[in-house]
């Protein structure tokens, strides 16, 4: 009994102690500021993201000279093998036992979509910076999730309007099976139909589909201009492969809906010239991301995509949010990331808005002709630039109940 | 003329895409056969083999110069030789154990060798032209074939019937056979066993690669390319009874013909419409269709 006294006014005594001593330093919990990404390491999507993604991130950090106020920083990674039950888990774990200050998601909407609902159990700010899916920041959003770079209603803006102007009125989709297939094929029909095309057909595969042929005959004979790619990485590549092989863009215009730099890369110029794609940002459009871009080519040997571009400016948002306040908690640093305007190499007057989606421009580009290329990585040239709003969801049209 | 509901033409469409994608497994679930059926060794590193295939005729072409016929009798050629650098140096001790090392091994060759080459490489994946003999395309009528998919078949039933033949119906295969079900008393008639079975895997190894080879200039090589058919590949494997040899090149064929239609009919469940064959057959034939109960 005298034991158990003694312990609980040692407790109480240790915990006055601890309450007396945090707010003197900095308000940084553990001592130490730490940051995850959990995203696709080795599989389909691990070059617009994985481990170079990891490495931006870092540059962040040491940008910011590794630590706060005295306080180290920290990043710890983890691979999701695009299964949102893995994300979860890693994420609940990281929160739970690591003191995880915020979480960067990667590629895959599927995974992102389970992490944000983590974080808003945890109270804990989650940057989604891969995902696609504008569900993010429309039925499913959170106070305390931020969508970074780009979402599905900004593809179906940019190219979807772009590929109609240009005559493109017939659409079939060609749709990969999982919730960021179905909701790019569903916001770029809404745009597709508003501009007065109409959708003949779909046809979903599974992902990482072993071919593509039988999809694309069907997507054939469906008679429609235009043969719309809902899909990604490696599934793209794959299906544009095989509709040049099987005569399919002889009769039909191919629309990337979600094209990356590295599957252009990857296909070369010559297979990929006069495409459409919409992207948030290009590492060829301005000083600032020329000359960030150069040092990331320095380690990684590759230009960056615009996912690992948004992984470096977000943390480098967030850790300078951790700075201004003093503080790594939660509410007071995401409060501070939503009245700062964001200047960096990947944004230039962008915020973040009540439902979460940071605003900032996005760029409709044009793949170039072989000839047109003056450098390796030198793809595109920028037709259009969405300003601010323009490329994003509305209040009228959102279903954000943070947003009303 | 419908069936289904699917015009004609679309219907035999689908049915010579399935063939092609049939004659892909048939091809690569051969060397599996050929690999249990005499070796007893479940090669999980069969997908990773078929990538490296693939890797070398890219790398021959992109550093040597080679072309792609060239590349079908080298990389089969390179591959073999490092199958039988594994057979001696890995999968031997395990003769003697449980059948489960050997496919934990091969598993974990599998990683290896993905893990390396998405190190070197990434994922995205490298480009491999068609041959010039094999552009274009021919007008079927009710459909446009690529030329290059025509050869696929060609090629790959004429190598599964080939090894078919040589196994089953020739005095080389014969001993093979004899050797497997009973080492000493033909090591006794003087024939080097041990050899036998290094030659066996590497030539399993060397049918992986042929058809990497094949697969090239079709799909983007990536150090994924294997993982992505393996599964697959193992339930062909099954349905047509581990270890034989003529049952997984007809399964093969018969499920790609499957597959192709279920993309026409029901594409979401493309992806596991082989797998549900599997278990049904399973449940009917435990040794699957044109396998021995032991």
């Amino acid at each position: 009994m005298k034991l158990k006294k003694t312990a609980a006014a040692c407790t109480l005594a240790c915990a006055a102690m601890l309450g007396a001593a945090v707010p003197a330093q900095a308000q940084i919990s553990g001592d130490v500021i730490r940051i995850g990404l959990i995203t696709d390491m080795a599989s389909l999507y691990a070059d617009i993201d994985g481990p170079a993604g990891a490495d931006a991130i870092r540059m962040a950090i040491a940008d910011m000279g590794g630590a706060i106020a005295g306080k180290k920083i920290e990043l710890v990674v983890a691979d999701h093998q695009n299964k949102p039950d893995i994300a979860a888990a890693k994420a609940r774990e990281w929160f739970d036992t690591q003191g995880l200050d915020m979480l960067i998601g990667g590629t895959s909407s599927g995974t992102n979509l389970a992490m944000s609902k983590i974080a808003l159990e945890k109270k804990k700010p989650f940057i989604s910076v891969g995902a696609a899916t504008s569900a993010l920041t429309n039925e499913q959003c959170s106070p305390y999730t931020v969508h970074y770079a780009y979402d599905t209603v900004a593809l179906a803006k940019g190219t979807g309007n772009a590929v109609v102007n240009a005559g493109g009125k017939s659409w079939y989709f060609l749709t990969a099976d999982y919730a960021f297939g179905a909701q790019l094929q569903n916001d770029t029909s809404t745009i597709v139909k508003a501009a007065g095309g109409t959708i003949v057909g779909s046809v979903k595969h599974p992902l990482s589909a072993s071919d593509f042929s039988s999809f694309l005959l069907q997507a054939q004979s469906s008679k429609a201009q235009i043969l719309g790619l809902a899909n990604a990485g490696g599934d793209t590549i794959n299906a544009i492969k095989a509709a040049n092989e099987f005569g399919i863009t002889k009769t039909m215009k191919l629309a990337g809906l979600l094209m990356f730099i590295n599957d252009i890369h990857s296909l070369g110029l010559k297979a990929t010239q006069g495409m459409y794609l919409t992207d948030s940002w290009y590492w060829n459009r301005d000083a600032d991301a020329r000359a960030w871009s150069r040092r990331f080519f320095e380690k990684q040997k590759r230009m960056p995509s615009s996912i690992q571009a948004a992984d470096y400016s977000a943390a480098l948002q967030y850790l300078g949010a951790v700075k201004a306040v003093g503080s790594d908690d939660a509410d007071k640093v995401l409060a501070h990331m939503r009245k700062t305007k964001i200047n960096d190499m990947f944004a230039k007057g962008g915020y973040i808005r009540e439902d979460g989606r940071m605003v900032h421009d996005m760029y409709l580009m044009q793949v170039k002709a072989p000839s047109e290329s003056t450098e390796p990585w030198d793809y595109y040239k920028v037709v259009q630039t969405f300003k601010g709003e323009a490329a994003w969801t509305t209040k009228a049209e959102s279903k954000c109940a943070l947003w009303k | 003329m419908e069936i289904f509901g699917i015009p004609m033409q679309a219907f035999a469409g689908q049915l010579m895409l399935g063939l092609v994608n049939g004659s892909f497994y048939a091809m690569l679930s051969l060397g599996l056969a050929v690999i249990f059926g005499l070796l007893g060794i479940v090669n999980f590193a069969h997908g990773a083999l078929y990538m490296v295939g693939a890797y070398v005729a890219w790398a021959s072409l992109e550093y040597l110069g080679l072309n792609y016929w060239a590349a079908l009798v080298l990389a089969p050629l390179v591959v073999g030789a490092l199958g039988a650098l594994l057979e001696r140096t890995l999968l031997k001790p395990l003769y003697r154990i449980d059948p489960i090392y050997g496919l934990l091994l091969t598993f974990g060759l599998a990683l290896i060798f993905e893990g390396l080459f998405r190190e070197r490489f990434g994922v995205s994946g490298q480009q491999y032209p068609v041959p010039d003999l094999l552009q274009g395309a021919t007008n079927l009528g009710f459909m446009v074939l690529p030329n290059y998919r025509a050869w696929v078949v060609v090629a790959s039933l004429t190598v599964c019937l080939s090894t078919w033949f040589l196994i089953e119906k020739t005095r080389l295969g014969a001993t093979l056979r004899a050797g497997t079900e009973n080492p000493q008393l033909v090591q006794a008639f003087g024939i080097n066993v041990p050899v036998m079975v290094t030659l066996t895997y590497a030539g399993g190894a060397a049918l992986a690669a042929f058809a990497g080879v094949l697969a090239a200039p079709v799909i983007q090589i990536t150090p994924l390319m294997g993982s992505n058919l393996i599964i697959i590949v193992f339930a062909v494997v099954v349905i047509g009874g581990m270890g034989s040899i003529l049952g997984s090149i007809l399964t093969g064929v018969v499920l790609g013909l499957v597959e192709g239609l279920t993309k026409v009919f029901y594409p979401e469940a493309s992806s596991i419409v082989v797998f549900v064959i599997m278990a049904i057959v399973l449940m009917l034939r435990p040794a699957g269709l044109f396998g021995k109960e032991k």
